[in-house]
């Protein structure tokens, strides 16, 4: 498979054993179902009136212009051009796999609190996380699926083995199994200040993730990798200052 | 009642076999993984929950001591659709939808692709079938969204991530497109003033030619060096930041500047200095990644104790001669998020760091504004910075000073801010999960996602209370808090706001501790089994009418109408204000002329209100009546004249403030009125 990019981080590359052959036929198969979910949508309406105004007059039908650059002429286009996009990067794609797979322990991590805690801000905190994060899963899911690409380096992973029996890298910032089994047998405020901490370390993880996506060349130029991965990007500023906010309040708290 | 052709069942029934499918092997697969905790500890999915990205997910429970959205609500439940959704509304009348012109869609060549083909080949479909056009959505939501609005005149510039499309509204009825043009880069925020347009360029396909092609990969790694980190190429070419363009034709926009800033501009936002004639200032929010000195000399992404240049901490202030457009520069670049004792640049989050000192733990302050609403009549400007919101001193608009700053425990993104006419509250808006997300599902808590209403008084920030689309919406419908503008209602705080897929929602903060909803539109879906990004992205009122921008489908207009919640009176009234220009962010102090419409509207709302007793109001509609009916005759001008004083005595025993105001302001009408 090729759709990792050696410019991406070593890190992604030794992840290359979560993208095994026998994804293939489920990458097509997701592939395929959104693009006749999408058909379907599409046959249905097609069929029906719509009811956009129609621009027939030619007196004053519009103009289709593309600007120079600055002091440049601008040039007038058929009216028959069409939009078109930018090649796709292999470092996109690598992106959403692994971003993917790093969000995923942040779900792993806040389906601890209810068993772990009965502190109330980190339960809303958690259940925030919890359902950005899930949902954000999903969209990058769809992202790959709709462009063909493998959706799966999820299974693989975490502590997992490469094919050599050593240790697969973690994406940045992921707990390591340690960290986990740490947080798992943890109780109370015990487990309040691992996982406030953890999930700092987490999300400053994919801070460098965005980080490093936007520091190779060709890449993040797709709109929608754009938009998520720095919108990803400032969610997670923000949460983390909420964290610390949390943290610096806890100390006081549980001396009553 | 929906008739689905023959193809299209065909299609969706192997879709949905062939979605199952997937959810198995994925299951399976899942299974197998061993790091993987126990479904069953995800609160959002069942055991065997599929794993199809497509499917909708319902929200996970509502977290303690918070409430969803209302359920019964007929927005709710309105039928999927692209051009033909469901559609419902209160107080609003939809006139038109405009289709995104062809030239800002993508070419109809992907399901020519071989791939695409074989696989419809492989399910028995094939035969050279083509897959609509409308696949488009799936595979490059974003890149043709349609963005922000400004208006000029009889024109409407709607921006879009690949360039701008320039209307006709002089009939809003009969928009017609006159201008589409090509200039991608994202997100095509979007001002005007005089001769000029501005558009901001964010993403790094950006090209100061506006070429669509945007930049290549790079080359493969010689023989031997696979492995090795490369810095990225440097792009002469590229642009990002803001540009200027000239208008003068509207058929033919020329660049007169591209202005590159590190960041590049996510929003701006025009500034006119009322003291400066000459010039008009741009600030420039940034929120995306920094780019390489190499590429933009002085550009550095370092932490502020690393570099005390870093381009974080700091929006930007582009100058820009108004007689000579070509020399427009940034001339400041303001760190707005100083602590003014200490000096530090990440003044806002002084937390300082918990875990071991390194890269992953480091502390991540408030380093932008996503946008920010100026409102030079007060000399002040409310920025929405990622992490707080804040308060800002523009008197001078180069060297802006920071005044106030507030954070909320609910808020996940601060996105935008609008100031009520009189400067005595804000409105901060909340962008959680981007406007990616469904975030109005039935179990998304009203606090998450919302608009913050804050009393504004010596400069001081208050919080007064959260106001969230009170409808719930459908699992594949994008929503949260987004662009708005006020209503020009006079004697009421009113804003018009769009949702994304939940549509647009007018809500009166008159009361900033009660706001609520008086009028709505909302569609469908665009599709109901997967999110298809789309909705309402602003939703302005420019002269009369409401212009709302939607993503995916074009553009909307809209008509305000008379409910029980606002009255023909306070719409006619609303409708006496027209300006020549409207860029949302900058704000302008809303005057009210002093016609008997207007007094008719504080009639309506102190009947409303019980603001006066009802025998008060009947001989007040009496008196304008006769007033106007007699072409202001001058006994009936003079017969209101003489009702002002008793109402300025009621004001001084008013109900409440807002009551008192409509009181001296209908008895201000009163003493000099106009047909």
């Amino acid at each position: 498979m090729k759709i990792f990019s050696d410019a991406l981080n070593s890190r992604i590359d030794r992840l290359r054993v979560a993208c095994m052959p026998q994804r293939h036929a489920e990458r097509i198969c997701a592939a395929l179902c959104g693009v006749l979910l999408a058909a379907s949508a599409g046959a249905a309406f097609s069929s029906l009136p719509l009811r956009a105004a129609q621009q027939t007059d030619s007196a004053t039908a519009p103009v289709v212009v593309q600007p120079g650059a600055p002091g440049k002429p601008t040039k007038t286009l058929p009216s028959s051009t069409k939009g078109v996009l930018p090649a796709r990067s292999p470092a996109d794609v690598a992106f959403m796999q692994g971003m993917i797979m790093h969000h995923q322990q942040a779900v792993e991590m806040t389906a601890l609190i209810a068993s772990h805690t009965e502190n109330k801000d980190l339960q809303l905190l958690g259940a925030k996380i919890s359902s950005s994060q899930s949902d954000e899963i999903r969209f990058m899911q769809r992202w790959l699926a709709a462009r063909g690409e493998a959706i799966s380096m999820t299974m693989a992973g975490m502590s997992d083995m490469d094919a050599s029996g050593k240790p697969v890298a973690l994406m940045p910032g992921m707990l390591t199994p340690e960290q986990m089994t740490a947080l798992r047998n943890a109780k109370g405020a015990e487990f309040d200040h691992l996982f406030l901490t953890g999930m700092i370390q987490h999300h400053n993880g994919a801070l460098i993730m965005v980080k490093d996506l936007f520091n190779t060349a060709g890449a993040g130029q797709d709109a929608d990798i754009f938009n998520f991965a720095t919108d990803a990007d400032n969610t997670q500023r923000a949460e983390i200052k909420i964290m610390q906010a949390m943290l610096e309040k806890k100390p006081s708290e549980e001396k009553r | 009642m929906i008739r689905v052709p023959s193809f299209a069942f065909r299609v969706a029934v192997a879709a949905i076999i062939l979605c199952t499918g997937t959810s198995r092997m994925a299951a399976q697969t899942d299974s197998q993984a061993p790091a993987t905790p126990p479904a069953a500890q995800e609160p959002a999915k069942a055991p065997d929950a599929p794993q199809n990205p497509f499917a909708a997910q319902p929200a996970p429970p509502l977290p303690p001591g918070m409430t969803g959205s209302d359920t019964n609500d007929p927005r709710y439940k309105l039928t999927p659709g692209l051009y033909d959704a469901g559609e419902t509304s209160l107080g609003l009348k939809h006139l038109l939808l405009l289709k995104k012109p062809d030239s800002f869609q993508l070419g109809v060549t992907d399901p020519d692709d071989p791939k695409v083909q074989k696989l419809i080949g492989q399910l028995g479909i094939g035969g050279g079938m083509k897959l609509p056009k409308e696949l488009q959505l799936v595979i490059a939501e974003l890149a043709f969204s349609n963005s922000d609005l400004a208006f000029q005149g009889n024109h409407l510039f709607q921006g879009n991530f690949y360039g701008m499309n320039i209307y006709d509204i002089s009939d809003p009825a009969q928009t017609r497109l006159v201008t589409s043009m090509v200039c991608p880069g994202g997100q095509g925020d979007v001002s005007v003033y005089k001769n000029l347009m501005f558009m901001s360029v964010e993403m790094p396909n950006g090209r100061l030619d506006c070429g669509t092609q945007g930049f290549p990969p790079e080359p493969p790694a010689p023989a031997g060096h696979e492995k090795e980190r490369r810095p990225p190429v440097a792009q002469a070419d590229r642009f990002r930041g803001v540009r200027v363009f000239d208008i003068s034709d509207i058929k033919n926009p020329k660049q007169m500047a591209a202005v590159q800033t590190c960041r590049g501009s996510h929003t701006h936002t025009l500034v006119v200095d009322p003291n400066d004639k000459d010039n008009v200032y741009i600030y420039v929010s940034g929120t995306s990644f920094v780019r390489q000195a190499e590429e933009l000399a002085g550009c550095s992404g370092e932490a502020p104790d690393k570099d005390p240049n870093t381009a974080l901490f700091r929006i930007e202030v582009i100058k820009v001669p108004v007689a000579a457009p070509q020399d427009a520069k940034v001339v400041a670049s303001p760190r707005v998020f100083i602590d003014p004792r200490t000096g530090a640049l990440n003044g806002l989050n002084n937390g300082g760091s918990h875990g071991k000192n390194d890269e992953e733990t480091k502390p991540a302050d408030t380093n932008q504004c996503h946008d920010i609403t100026v409102y030079s009549a007060i000399g002040l400007a409310a920025g929405a910075c990622s992490g707080n919101g804040i308060l800002l001193d523009i008197k001078d608009p180069v060297h802006p000073k920071r005044l106030d700053a507030v954070n909320d425990p609910n808020y996940s993104y601060w996105h935008s801010a609008s100031f009520s006419n009189d400067g005595t509250k804000v409105v901060f808006t909340d962008e959680w999960g981007g406007g990616l997300g469904a975030r109005c599902r039935p179990n998304d808590p009203s606090k998450w996602g919302a608009d913050a209403i804050f009393h504004l008084h010596d400069d001081k920030l208050t919080f007064a209370s959260y106001y969230k689309l009170p409808a719930a919406q459908g699992d594949t419908e994008n929503c949260v808090a987004h662009n708005g503008s006020l209503i020009p209602v006079p004697g009421r705080d009113i804003e018009v706001q769009a949702w994304y897929q939940g549509g647009v929602s007018v809500m009166d903060f008159t009361d900033a501790a009660h706001p609520k909803e008086i009028a709505y539109f909302d569609r469908g879906p665009i599709d109901s089994k997967m999110l298809v990004l789309g909705g309402e992205w602003s939703a302005y009122w420019y002269n009369g009418n409401i212009y709302g921008s939607e993503i995916a489908r074009g553009l909307d207009i809209f008509e305000l109408m008379p409910t029980q919640f606002l009255t023909q009176n306070e719409i006619d009234a609303a409708k006496t204000v027209r300006v020549d220009t409207l860029n949302v962010q900058n704000q302008q102090k809303l005057e009210w002329p002093a016609q008997l419409v207007v007094a008719k509207a504080y009639v309506d709302q102190l009947d409303r209100s019980q603001g006066l007793p009802a025998e008060r109001i009947v001989a007040l509609r009496t008196a304008i009546h006769n007033a106007e009916i007699s072409h202001m005759n001058k006994g009936k001008v003079a017969k209101l004249r003489g009702m002002a004083p008793s109402l300025e005595q009621s004001a001084g025993a008013a109900n409440n403030p807002a009551d008192a105001k409509r009181l001296r302001a209908l008895a201000e009408i009163l003493k000099h009125p106009s047909a």
